[in-house]
């Protein structure tokens, strides 16, 4: 069966802040998506269909985000889809979106994600008591600090290799107008320095919480052969789930995550992804997911991601930067966070990155997105050249 | 069959949800306040009301600039009788009518009540008025009701609102209570884990065929959808596999005071690990591997209360190739 090539023609995003109370839901995704259209040289009128996605609803309450949202994003008469799988939904979202466009169902397809914490409380909205449910008393990051714990353990990775990423990333966000933190005094000693929150996790470790949209327009051969500007062509995408909780789950390296990430780099003919990538924007909304991911995804042996950050090999001016936007530590807009890691890396093949550019090599690089329980995962890989 | 257990239970975001409703909507919503209706009219003429921030069709921004005042009278498009408000969920504690009224001078009908005393009183193509509260806040029950009004009848003055400080500010947001109301039953395999815990034991399941042991198994097994048909007593020792200690306050209703710990335990006769407190040491002793033992409460109930926490039995720990798997 054939499959039609995909470009992103339009990259958009809000600049993203605690707080956005000057404007509603409907006012932040259609700034995104207004910058989307115009990258893409296109109006509302030449949208074919829009795919929207959000984390889940008890964040702001809002159960049917794509109703409401259906006159801001120009959806009257056109298809409109809402697409759902907790954090990963942002990666998730634009995959289905480009797959309409690779089905030749759609020439021109608008997909937006978003999320406004400053609405309500996104730990409230995690852990919410279920009746004949075991309780949360500890919070998202008491989910996942015991797993670093155990990866720590595991891979014999010092305590301040969580820290170096903590520190790599603000610094990254530094050159990102766009990013919601911007701490260009950050050290070291800051980091190790912050309130432990969630032993072995501290306060600089994680990730800010965000009010922001990504928002992209993706466009058919033809389409892309009449932008105005550079595209970036979809060369793979792929996403994969597993349950929750199963006997002799691998929490930290979840099979999922590397099943996603051998059927992206099969369709891009990644065989070395650290060799052959140019730099990844990879959700790490806690620092040790660095070099937890780094495994995960193949840039290294097992055992050995936190090597890598520690080398600088991941640094900006590193042989294979990861987030050099400032990645979710700097900003997580939850639903957005996904898109903005797809969107970053278009912007990047595109040589549209701005300040935080880095130097194509092979014209190459993944975006990825995690969500759930480390359940949910959504990947792509954009190219500046067309795929063969 | 065992009856599954079922519980009433309430979705409600604490302190309900803030909306900031951006300038467009911000500016309707101070005019209800303000005791004013308005609507914005659109590129083609039409004037919409309540007024949206896009163009319905055409996407367009609307803009505050294209404000127009609208009604005060209004016409009622069509109704539908409530003869039997209830309580909480009706804003008028009276039989009333709802509805479509489209105020004069718009293009659009707004959805609200009339206040008549009978269905008779009722017509399509009748005038009606508003009936403005005198505590308004900025939102659409600003409006008490609509009454009826006979053209050329004087305008009821609006009440004025008690002074307050911000009183001529803008409205920004507002705050919605929502409320949800499920009522939840247990599956089969859960009614049997949470009457075991009434009796202080833990039952687990596991399917035909397979000889992973799921403590509170949902049903199935996970990996491979076989139902969990088999009842297997696990036991209510385990090792701890992993943890965190918890540093921040106030995370849960059910949190102890900080700092304590939070621990995946490998039970001794499952495969899966739970998440659960651990206690009767001092934080800094906890480690990966060490054998812990439920603490029951004193009265039992069909609940995971029932276990108030995890503490250490005193044995050697757990060798690491004992629980790597399980991490």
């Amino acid at each position: 069966m054939s499959k039609n090539a995909v470009a992103v023609v339009g990259v958009g995003q809000t600049h993203h802040r605690s707080s956005r109370k000057d404007v509603s839901m409907a006012g932040l995704v259609r700034e995104a998506a207004v910058e989307a259209l115009e990258d893409a040289g296109m109006t509302w009128s030449d949208i074919d269909a829009v795919v929207v996605g959000k984390a889940p609803d008890m964040f702001e309450g809002v159960a049917m985000p794509e109703l409401y949202l259906a006159d801001a994003l120009g959806a009257a008469g056109k298809p409109m889809l809402r697409v759902h799988t907790a954090g990963s939904v942002g990666g998730s979202t634009a995959i289905v979106a480009a797959k309409l466009v690779q089905a030749g169902v759609h020439e021109r397809v608008l997909t937006v994600a978003y999320e406004k914490q400053s609405e309500s409380n996104a730990t409230w909205g995690l852990s919410v008591p279920m009746p004949f449910s075991p309780p949360l008393v500890a919070g998202a990051g008491g989910y996942f600090a015991p797993m670093i714990r155990a990866y720590m353990t595991r891979s014999g990775a010092p305590r301040e290799s969580g820290h170096l990423v903590a520190v790599k990333d603000r610094l990254n966000a530094v050159r990102n107008p766009r990013a919601h933190l911007h701490m260009p005094e950050i050290t070291l000693k800051m980091v190790e320095e912050s309130w432990l929150l969630w032993d072995p996790l501290r306060y600089l470790d994680t990730c800010p919480s965000s009010d922001g949209a990504m928002a992209m327009v993706l466009g058919s051969e033809k389409v892309a052969a009449a932008a105005p500007n550079p595209v970036a062509w979809v060369h793979g995408m792929a996403m994969r789930s597993e349950p929750t909780m199963f006997a002799r789950r691998d929490q930290i390296n979840p099979q999922a995550g590397k099943d996603c990430a051998a059927d992206v780099y099969r369709q891009a003919g990644i065989s070395d992804p650290r060799r052959d990538l140019d730099c990844a924007e990879v959700y790490v909304p806690f620092s040790w997911y660095e070099p937890m991911w780094l495994e995960n995804l193949g840039f290294c042996a097992e055992g050995d991601g936190w090597k890598l950050t520690a080398e600088g090999a991941t640094a900006f001016d590193g042989d294979i930067p990861w987030n050099p936007s400032g990645g979710v530590l700097s900003s997580n807009p939850i639903g957005a966070s996904g898109m903005i890691r797809f969107g970053e890396v278009a912007q990047q093949v595109r040589g549209a990155a701005g300040g935080h550019q880095v130097e194509l090599k092979t014209g190459k690089a993944l975006g990825h997105a995690y969500g759930g329980g480390s359940q949910f995962f959504a990947m792509w890989v954009v190219g500046a050249k067309k795929p063969e | 069959m065992t009856e599954p257990l079922v519980a009433r239970h309430s979705l409600e975001y604490p302190g309900g949800y803030t909306r900031s409703v951006g300038e467009v909507v911000g500016r309707y919503l101070t005019g209800l306040r303000d005791g004013r209706i308005e609507g914005a009219r659109l590129a083609d003429g039409r004037v919409l009301v309540p007024p949206t921030e896009y163009d319905p069709l055409t996407s367009a921004a609307v803009s505050v600039d294209d404000f127009v005042e609208v009604g005060p009278a209004g016409t009622v498009v069509t109704w539908s009788w409530v003869a039997n408000p209830r309580a909480e969920k009706h804003a008028l504690d009276r039989p009333f009518a709802f509805a479509l009224i489209r105020p004069d001078g718009a293009d659009t009908s707004m959805l609200h009540m009339v206040d008549v005393s009978t269905p008779e009183e009722m017509s399509t193509g009748m005038r009606v008025i508003p009936h403005w509260r005198s505590d308004r806040i900025g939102g659409v029950s600003d409006i008490e009701a609509w009454r009826p009004y006979k053209d050329g009848d004087p305008i009821p003055e609006v009440p004025p609102l008690p002074f307050s400080e911000n009183m001529g500010d803008s409205v920004t947001g507002i705050v919605t209570s929502g409320r949800l109301d499920y009522e939840i039953a247990a599956g089969e395999s859960t009614t049997r884990f949470l009457l075991g815990l009434a009796e202080g034991k833990i039952i687990g399941g596991k399917a035909v065929g397979s000889d992973d042991v799921y403590a509170a198994s949902r049903g199935t097994d996970p990996t491979t959808g076989a139902p969990t048909s088999i009842s297997v007593d696990v036991s209510d020792t385990g090792v701890i596999t992993t943890f965190c200690i918890v540093n921040i306050p106030g995370l849960s209703d059910l949190a102890p005071e900080i700092p304590y710990v939070s621990a995946q335990v490998l039970l001794d006769g499952a495969n899966n690990t739970f998440f659960g407190l651990i206690r009767g040491c001092s934080v800094d002793e906890v480690r990966m591997g060490m054998r812990v033992k439920a603490k029951w409460l004193e009265k039992l109930t069909a609940d995971h209360g029932s276990i108030e926490w995890w503490e250490p039995t005193g044995e050697p720990d757990a060798e690491y190739a004992d629980y790597k798997d399980y991490l």
